[in-house]
């Protein structure tokens, strides 16, 4: 039975481990061993699962190594890992004992070398400027003189010493300083919290809202610089309503910002020439206008007092201008005694000859020709030649009135005939004559009746004979009878 | 002319048009009673302009910021 253990066969003594102790072993070697390591590679396939932390994959020709970055690392990577990428990640070794594997725990990453550094800045910048950020319509110009100037640097150090020096040479301006961290992981998100904290100052505020920024740094490497190629950056510059000054670098250093500032410059002191005029030149400018402005009015006043005084030689002399008018009344004031003289004497020869024809015999001839046809006129006018006609027509006036007096009593005496011939017809035709041959009319009421009924209905009763009427059973009607036509008895018969 | 006042005027402002009434005046074909407003105008213009000159004062301020990056106020620089 013993040959079944073969625990004591040559070369098998080594202890053994458990599956758990021997991968916790590895694992304390591995943790031990490669507590901080730095690992140059290319990223190949990246994941960002919804829980926040980063996997990713290290590669080189021949070897891959799993990469992890815990959710609170992986915000704070100062590059964001792209699949492609060649970096160098710095973190530990770890395994995964459940899995049988290992893997880097990144706690940052950074671009290997500046190629690889500068390919990426290349595809940020494409990025960027696809996405229309680099516009040249977005460039604001710069106020010529801006009133107060913001600017983001290093609150010290050599830059914002050059801006305010050169200022002051310059015009001096009232000078807001947003202090930065200008490298580093926490360049980026300060330089974007002051474009974006002076764009949020209210005019006129207590901190007066800058009407011009500069964003400043001296000269570095691609790696100090790096902060201004950031995307928040370049994002917080496109949106600023106020115009930028970007001075970043040295004149040879190309950061995004320069891509999409207003206006780039190469070096801080010339952010400063950039920002402001020089006082004294517009000193001597406005002088120089001024004297202009002198020089003009008196020259234009001068040419005037010219013009004028040319005008003037031109002008014909005022007696010049009368002499001939003068002469023509003198001449005029010589003849007008000698006209008036005339037109008198013209006058005086027709008035002599009109009044020649004037002469009291001649009105006095016109006057007995005038009797002599009165007198012969009255002669013609005899009495009686007017009587007799008057007697003729008052003869034919009798004759007439005689004729109209025999018509109309002839006329008269026609018609009295006439109404006697029909005085009778209406006696013979009148009830009355029957009343004498013994009839009667009753009536009811004052109403003719002419059936027992309406005499039953009436309250009294009347009957008229030829001689009067008398009531029956009362005492007799008002006369009433006299208003009726007597011509209603017609219906008796 | 613009009719802005010339006292609400930029320097900006102020300069381009007063480069503008030099011209004017300079090129004499505007008429007399004109011209000699220009010359008024022109003479406010050059006095707003050599005002905002002498406006050049130097006043350096740091914007002072809390522990979050919020600014919470200026505090003057001196000595830069």
């Amino acid at each position: 039975m013993s040959d079944l253990f073969e625990d004591n066969a040559p070369g098998q003594n080594a202890p053994e481990f458990t599956v758990s102790e021997i991968s916790g072993a590895v694992k304390k070697v591995i943790e031990g061993e490669f507590g901080h390591v730095r690992v140059r590679g290319e990223i190949g396939r990246v994941s960002r699962p919804a829980s926040g932390h980063l996997y990713f994959d290290l590669k080189d020709e021949r070897a891959v190594i799993a990469a992890v970055s815990w959710k609170g690392q992986a915000a704070r990577l100062a590059v964001r890992p792209e699949e492609g990428m060649e970096v160098i990640a710095t973190g530990r070794m770890t395994t995964f004992p459940g899995q049988s594997r290992y893997q880097l725990i990144v706690e940052n990453i950074e671009p290997a070398g500046a190629g690889a550094l500068m390919a990426m800045l290349e595809k940020r910048r494409k990025a960027l400027q696809a996405e229309g950020l680099f516009d040249p319509e977005l460039k604001k110009p710069l106020p010529y003189l801006p009133e107060v100037i913001g600017v983001i640097t290093s609150p010290s150090g050599a830059v914002i010493r050059d801006i305010l020096h050169r200022l002051r040479d310059r015009f001096p301006r009232k000078v807001l300083i947003w202090p930065v961290a200008v490298q580093g992981q926490k360049c980026a998100p300060e330089v974007t919290r002051a474009i974006e904290g002076f764009n949020a100052l209210s005019p006129g505020g207590s901190m007066p809202r800058p009407d011009l920024l500069i964003v400043a740094r001296g000269g570095g490497s691609v790696e100090d610089l790096w902060g201004f190629n950031e995307e928040s950056v370049i994002r917080a510059v496109a949106a600023s309503d106020i115009p930028l000054i970007s001075a970043v670098g040295h004149e040879t250093d190309t950061t995004l910002i320069d891509y999409v500032s207003d206006k780039r410059s190469p070096t801080p002191t010339a952010a400063a020439e950039l920002a402001v005029p020089v006082r004294l030149d517009l000193l001597a400018w406005v002088g120089e206008q001024e004297g202009r402005l002198a020089r003009a009015l008196s020259q234009s006043i001068g040419q005037r007092g010219q013009h004028l005084r040319d005008l003037a030689r031109a002008l014909p002399k005022l007696t010049s201008l009368t002499e001939n008018a003068r002469q023509r009344l003198d001449r005029a004031s010589e003849q007008l005694p000698a006209a008036l003289r005339l037109v008198t004497q013209k006058r005086r020869l027709h008035l002599s000859e009109v009044s020649a024809a004037v002469r009291p015999e001649a009105l006095r001839r016109v006057l007995r020709e005038a009797a002599a046809r009165f007198d012969e006129r009255r002669a013609r006018l005899v009495p009686g030649l007017l009587s007799r006609d008057m007697m003729r027509k008052q003869e034919v006036l009798q004759g007439t009135l005689s004729r109209l007096d025999l018509t109309s009593r002839n006329q008269l005496a026609r018609w009295g005939r006439k109404l006697d011939g029909l005085e009778r017809m209406r006696q013979t035709l009148g009830y009355r004559q029957t009343l004498e041959r013994g009839y009667a009319v009753v009536r009811g009421d004052g109403d003719v009746v002419t059936t027992s009924k309406a005499a039953a209905k009436a309250s009294a009763l009347e009957i008229e004979f030829a001689d009067g009427r008398l009531p029956v059973g009362g005492s007799p009607a008002k006369p009433r009878a006299k208003s009726k036509p007597p011509t209603d008895q017609g219906s008796l018969f | 002319m613009s009719d802005k006042k010339v006292s609400e005027m930029s320097f900006e402002q102020a300069m381009a048009e007063l480069e503008t009434v030099v011209g004017q005046l300079e090129r004499g074909d505007v008429p007399l009673e004109e011209s000699i407003k220009l010359y008024e105008r022109g003479a406010a213009l050059k006095k707003r302009c050599e005002e905002k000159l002498k406006e050049a004062e130097e006043k350096v301020a740091a914007i002072t910021l809390d522990g979050d990056g919020n600014p919470t106020g200026t505090k003057a620089v001196e000595g830069l």
